[in-house]
């Protein structure tokens, strides 16, 4: 059985699946749109956490976010199952298929063995659509991905019941109700004034305050840490910023796509100037992107090299600051 | 970021036929998206920390070659895991884990234990034991 299912590739693979999926069921919505009404965008740094030996900052909010904001905010209901047994998550799989309805899953990465050996980390929080099966293979539609694929029943039991942080529990989502037309007007002004706000919170861990006390942690790291840790650290953050589904300059091109796209919607021509203005911004998270990784490709920098990439994040966070203030007054 | 920025490297996703999409405005600021082989900074970051990986399997190699710990913590660097995600991959509480790397604690685990662990590395029992093999 194969449902007649678009695939179209997508920067993040949440959005991806989402935008796939209203597409399915006919409604067009962009991928910023589904992440700027998601409120996907953010800065956070986790401190309680490690992931591969070092702290974890993040750029957009926790998997599962972005599609339940959206649905809440367009009108859409989602059906969200998870599984003890995996056999009773393959049958529900099977039964939403035969009934020719295509289904996100969340996957873990390690033992999806269509990516390359070095992208294959114990990340629980990815994204794909199952939209039939052929001859024991599952077909995949994996939004990060240019084409279509497969997965044995094996391998996808494997990565639908990966173990660890965000363990997926083969959770299975799909809407299953939706409104006459979408309302995105509204939507956008609640997506943007949530974004705003998650920038800008008083909390240390949270926002533009966060982005500051990773600067100033980087300037201490190489006399506390040691240079050899001091460089692994960085190159997480680097690595969260531009990973696959970032859309490059850690998601803020994404959301400077959306602001370009809503401010048609809204008849607001200050959304166009400040969609210029992220996308500066986000070229100053590239550039902090460059200098840092000439730090840990020498693997013996000075500590005068810290200092300056930690003045580049502040900068960025006051930049950052004034810019979720605007998009607050501007709509 | 341009269109005609958006950088083309060569990176390790070219041997798995992936292009990874950014996000970058054309030449009248049109948003539109664009597929990138691959970016420097970004494929050094990724290359340092496998290579951080290799360095901590290689050295816990060389800790079970002088019997200062069991197997397990090897093969557990091997599969790039924690004692968290391998705790959770075996369902057994992290503690017990980690009481497991002491090779006279390993030593006496049921034949049970032993092939729950070579079936999360997805080896044989007796790879599990001896790691040269």
């Amino acid at each position: 059985m194969e449902i007649n299912f678009t695939h179209k590739q997508s920067a993040h693979c949440e959005n991806g699946v989402v935008s796939n999926l209203m597409r399915f069921n006919g409604f067009e919505v962009s991928e910023p749109m589904v992440f700027g009404i998601g409120s996907g965008l953010l800065f956070s740094y986790l401190p309680f956490l490690k992931v591969n030996h070092a702290p974890v900052v993040t750029y957009r909010v926790m998997p599962g976010f972005i599609f339940n904001r959206f649905a809440k905010r367009v009108g859409v209901k989602i059906k969200r199952e998870k599984f003890k047994n995996p056999k009773q998550a393959q049958q529900r799989l099977e039964e939403n298929l035969k009934n020719n309805n295509p289904v996100g899953l969340q996957v873990g990465v390690y033992n999806l063995l269509y990516f390359p050996d070095e992208y294959r980390f114990h990340f629980n929080a990815h994204n794909m659509v199952v939209y039939g099966k052929k001859e024991d293979r599952y077909l995949i539609s994996d939004p990060v991905m240019e084409d279509v694929t497969s997965l044995s029943e094996k391998e996808l039991e494997k990565v639908r019941f990966a173990k660890g942080a965000f363990a997926p529990k083969g959770h299975m989502y799909y809407p299953i109700s939706f409104p006459e037309k979408l309302d995105l007007e509204k939507a956008i002004i609640k997506g943007i004034k949530h974004t705003c706000k998650d920038m800008t919170a008083p909390v240390p861990i949270v926002g533009v305050r966060a982005i500051k006390k990773i600067a100033k942690l980087i300037r201490k790291w190489p006399a506390k840490k040691g240079i050899k840790t001091a460089n692994h650290y960085l190159g997480q953050i680097v690595r969260m910023q531009e990973e696959i589904g970032t859309g490059g300059g850690g998601f803020r091109y994404i959301y400077g796509a959306f602001l370009q796209e809503a401010s048609k919607i809204l008849d607001n021509p200050k959304l166009t100037e400040l969609s210029v203005e992220i996308t500066k911004i986000g070229d100053l998270w590239r550039d902090f992107a460059v200098d840092a990784s000439r730090i840990y490709k020498n693997r013996s920098a000075q500590e005068d090299a810290y200092n300056k990439i930690a003045s580049q994040l502040e900068e960025i966070a006051q930049l950052e600051e004034i810019f979720f203030k605007k998009l607050k007054k501007a709509i | 970021m341009k269109k005609s920025e958006v950088p083309q490297d060569s990176s390790s996703l070219e041997s798995a036929n992936i292009r990874e999409m950014y996000y970058a405005v054309d030449e009248n600021g049109e948003y539109t998206t664009e597929l990138s082989t691959g970016w420097d900074p970004k494929k050094i970051a990724l290359d340092n920390a496998i290579q951080d990986i290799k360095e901590r399997t290689e050295a816990a190699k060389q800790k079970v070659l002088k019997n200062e710990t069991s197997p397990i913590e090897y093969y557990m660097e091997l599969n790039k895991m924690d004692v968290g995600i391998l705790a959770s991959y075996v369902g057994i509480w992290t503690w017990r884990v980690k009481r497991h790397f002491k090779p006279s604690v390993f030593k006496k685990l049921s034949a049970k234990t032993y092939q729950k662990y070579a079936d999360i590395f997805d080896i044989t029992v007796e790879q599990l034991k001896h790691i040269e093999n």
